[in-house]
């Protein structure tokens, strides 16, 4: 009898303190199998060689510059930890990644994407250093590629600025998460309707819920560049943005 | 008020609404991680993948977790304060001049 108490109570203590699960929109740690963690990782690493020579140009430039990146770095870090509630009934965070991709160029953002990716993986159980690889090249190579180009495209078709802004973060934010389904799809293929018929799955966990998100960090990145502008124009700060 | 800064607060108040609007018209739902629910879809796909690696250290509660959680925030608006905030006084340094 005393026995089937302690036991019940172990039980009982097990369950109330057995941490949940991070609850993070990043691939978990161990959630891809090594040949995929290994492919992901390569894949991303020239962006990040790349993108460390373009930091260290712009650490040894002149303070203008700098701030610019701590802003953006910022940015992504508020951006990143905040998770939103989304209509699917579920939450997934935006990136930030939109708004150092405009100023800075896309390589630039994957080593500010991986220092926050880094402190999730490590601190917080939220992604995890097996999926690093997949996760930056989803949310800190692709991301930032799409928010860049979509940028480019529209300011050569001389659309209006906000415009150009709104639609390059949304669409980045919205990107890294097609990509992240895509990297799960590619390792877990249905077994009957193969990849395809995974995507489908996925897809509607990650990217439904993250419409929502992505036009919010759409308008937030919108909301920064107009403050930037205004201070450009009065001439406090050179902003060097990709036109 | 000037019209930018107009523009921004409506912006901002944009922003409020849908986020808020989720928690209205779902009342019941959860608002769970959305990687929870792709580890739930992995499990139906795959019923015998096994997670190869563990994280090396987990927040032991969702107190600490949302402390970490904070602590990021904290240091993302800390820069973007303050950067902003020098720009604001360079604004007033070089009008004074």
């Amino acid at each position: 009898m005393k026995k089937k108490k302690y036991l019940s109570l172990m039980v009982f203590s097990l369950l109330l303190f057995t941490p949940s699960i991070g609850h993070g929109m990043h691939i978990m740690e161990g959630f891809l199998p090594s040949k995929w963690a290994i492919f992901w990782a390569i894949l991303s690493l020239p962006f990040l060689i790349v993108g460390l020579k373009k930091v260290n140009k712009v650490l040894k430039a002149d303070t203008n510059k700098k701030v610019l990146l701590g802003l953006a770095g910022g940015f992504v870090f508020v951006l990143s930890a905040l998770k939103i509630p989304s209509v699917t009934g579920s939450c997934s965070h935006p990136t930030g990644v939109g708004l150092g991709a405009i100023l800075f160029g896309p390589t630039t953002m994957t080593v500010l994407g991986i220092v926050v990716l880094l402190f999730q993986a490590l601190l917080l159980a939220h992604g995890g250093l097996t999926t690093l690889g997949a996760n930056v090249f989803s949310m800190a190579v692709v991301g930032p590629l799409v928010s860049y180009g979509i940028y480019k495209l529209l300011k050569k078709e001389n659309k209006n600025n906000s415009i150009a802004v709104f639609l390059s973060s949304a669409l980045g934010n919205l990107m890294t998460y097609v990509i992240t389904a895509i990297q799960l799809s590619l390792a877990f293929p249905d077994s009957v309707g193969g990849f395809t018929a995974s995507l489908g799955k996925f897809l509607t966990v990650f990217a439904v819920t993250q419409i929502p998100l992505a036009i919010v960090e759409g308008i937030i990145t919108v909301i920064v560049m107009n403050l930037l502008l205004e201070y450009k124009a009065e001439g406090v700060v050179d902003l060097e943005t990709i036109q | 008020m000037k019209q930018s800064n107009k523009t921004n607060l409506l912006l901002l108040f944009l922003a409020i609404v849908i986020i808020i609007t989720p928690l209205l018209l779902k009342k019941d739902s959860e608002f769970e991680g959305a990687d929870g629910q792709a580890e739930g879809v992995i499990e139906e796909i795959n019923p015998e993948y096994e997670p190869w690696m563990e994280p090396l250290w987990e927040p032991p509660s969702g107190e600490i977790e949302s402390l970490l959680f904070s602590l990021q925030v904290a240091i993302g608006a800390g820069a973007i304060g303050y950067i902003l905030g020098t720009f604001k006084e360079r604004k007033k340094l070089a009008n004074n001049r």
